[in-house]
């Protein structure tokens, strides 16, 4: 199937599956980053400049450290996600679904470097377009993917009506695609609700108001 | 069993579980000590697998699956998360395992010697015997500058060259810069190692070529006695940088029976460990060369023996500590 869906085992023989960013998300987020950076850059200058020479070589220290580990820190300590990443909702992750670690966020951001080459990440986007799972160069070094982070969903409310029983036995896939439609039908208009809920055909007898059928049946396999 | 009953029944254990997790989240944020409870973590978490793939293969609503399966990736998470203790970790590394990944990865080690030292060795002579053959790599007006960086009579007339709020200055810039191109050095290695092959002919060659310029010149003391404190953690630690940029061009010219990719990661693996020494070497250095050796009011003599000293204790901490001791 053509998605973006990684899929993982944990050693419980469960699969789950992780959402990869694509290539902008990922760039919105180092542009955000940048900004950031910069900003620091320009406290620190304003910061440590009554300090004279002494302030200056401070200045470079942490220009460095800015420069090379500012990803890392944050990778590391605070989820995976830089502030670009958590503005953007993606972190970064082991490829085995494990928080992501020093070794491989050292790994990744050193990397860098060469992903940037010849100018603004030519080779890294290069890498993340040839590669199933968007992987830049060091992501593939690290083994590391970058994902969206979980997005809070409200529980949906299914209309509270009577119990209908469908007039034959219901394959699982459908039961199942049905308690689906329950559950996104408060988000769509009752006529487009009514439209997909005539699709059904021989499941609505006729005379049936379609969609209010449907969520009856979707009451009854889900049981009380 | 229908969907509404199986939530009802396991409602209370996701509730739990979802809660402990986020207990364990936010103190892991503040702090290690988790006063909670959390034995219970365990066994919820695996009903929780279980619950997610009892309610795929019911089909059970895909609402209710990605809910469990949210938990069970948070779970997942937290379970099987790494929190090494970083303190012992970093003494262990320093007095055990970096010599012997250094010694495990000779070849590496061997080849950027050749190339780095090789390198700075074969100008250093070479200038000697054709002192023109350092326009081969600096301009005109840069031999200049380095001339009257070093020349003895500027010392004469300046007296001490820097002040010491000067050397924090330099410390700041030697670390900057130094570290910044091993960094590079060890990321060329992606490029086929020919990234890396570049940085260390390059610093090779034109090192040695200033060294062999300034010694023709007969600017022994103040060159030499510059250099000798920093030189061992500073020249060793670009051919170490260097060593893991070939082991990452290595892993992708030769994988042998292993996919690239798989020999890539492995390499990448051991390689990140050995720049985390050069990284240590290049803040050692920097440190030497900002408040050490510029200090020019010490005797070269007794600058020539430290230097010496610091290149026999380094390497005979890189080939010597940390075997496995005789029976």
């Amino acid at each position: 199937m053509l998605d973006t869906i990684h899929a993982i085992e944990t050693p419980e023989g469960v699969e789950l599956g992780l959402r990869l960013s694509g290539i902008p998300a990922r760039m919105l987020a180092w542009i955000i980053d940048s900004f950031i950076r910069l900003g620091l850059y320009i406290a620190l200058s304003v910061g440590l400049a009554w300090a004279d020479e002494f302030g200056l070589g401070l200045y470079l220290i942490l220009v460095f450290l800015v420069e090379w580990f500012y990803p890392v820190f944050f990778e590391v300590l605070s989820d995976g996600m830089t502030p670009g990443k958590r503005a953007l909702g993606i972190s970064v992750i082991h490829a085995n679904g494990t928080p992501v670690g020093w070794s491989a966020s050292i790994t990744r951001n050193l990397l860098r470097f060469i992903d940037f080459l010849p100018l603004f990440y030519v080779f890294g986007v290069a890498s993340m377009m040839l590669n199933r799972r968007f992987q830049r160069l060091g992501d593939l070094v690290a083994g590391t993917l970058v994902i969206y982070r979980e997005e809070k969903r409200t529980q949906p409310v299914i209309p509270d009506i009577p119990e209908i029983v469908p007039g034959f036995a219901l394959q699982p896939a459908e039961a199942q695609a049905i308690v689906n439609f329950a559950e996104r039908s408060g988000q769509i208009s009752s006529e487009r609700a009514d439209e997909l809920a005539a699709t059904t055909g021989e499941l609505i007898p006729a005379n049936h108001p379609p969609a209010r059928t449907l969520l009856g049946i979707a009451r009854w396999i889900l049981g009380n | 069993m229908k969907q509404e009953t199986f939530n009802r029944k396991h409602e209370d254990d996701w509730q739990l579980l979802q809660e402990g997790l986020q207990a364990i989240d936010e103190s892991s944020a503040r702090a290690r000590s988790t006063k909670q409870d959390v034995s219970m973590l365990p066994r919820l978490y695996r009903n929780a697998c279980h619950h997610l793939s009892l309610s795929r293969s019911r089909a059970y609503s895909p609402r209710l699956i990605d809910r469990l399966s949210r938990l069970v990736m948070k779970g997942h998470q937290a379970l099987y998360t790494h929190r090494p203790n970083v303190w012992r970790g970093f003494v262990h590394f320093v007095t055990r395992d970096y010599p012997a990944l250094v010694r495990q990865q000779w070849q590496f080690v061997a080849a950027a010697s050749l190339l780095f030292f090789g390198s700075f060795l074969l100008m250093l002579l070479l200038v000697q015997l054709y002192p023109q053959m350092i326009y081969t790599v600096m301009d005109p007006w840069q031999v200049r500058s380095l001339e009257g960086m070093y020349s003895p009579e500027a010392h004469d007339r300046l007296g001490p060259s820097r002040d010491s709020e000067n050397d924090f200055l330099m410390f700041g810039y030697y670390i900057k810069n130094n570290t910044g191109i091993g960094f590079q050095t060890f990321a060329g290695g992606l490029a086929f190692g020919l990234g890396t092959l570049f940085f260390l002919l390059y610093n090779g060659l034109v090192i040695g070529s200033i060294a062999g310029h300034l010694t023709g010149l007969g600017y022994i003391e103040t060159f030499w006695g510059f250099v000798a404190g920093h030189s061992a953690p500073e020249l060793t630690a670009i051919m170490l940088s260097g060593a893991a940029g070939l082991m990452l061009g290595w892993a992708l010219i030769a994988p042998g029976n292993k996919s690239r990719l798989r020999a890539l990661q492995d390499a990448g693996e051991q390689a990140v460990r050995i720049i985390y020494g050069a990284a240590i070497l290049f803040f050692i250095a920097a440190f030497i060369e900002a408040f050490w050796s510029s200090m020019s009011w010490i005797e070269p003599t007794i600058k020539y023996v430290a230097g010496i000293i610091l290149w026999v204790m380094l390497w005979a901490y890189l080939l010597m500590t940390g075997r496995p001791r005789a029976l």
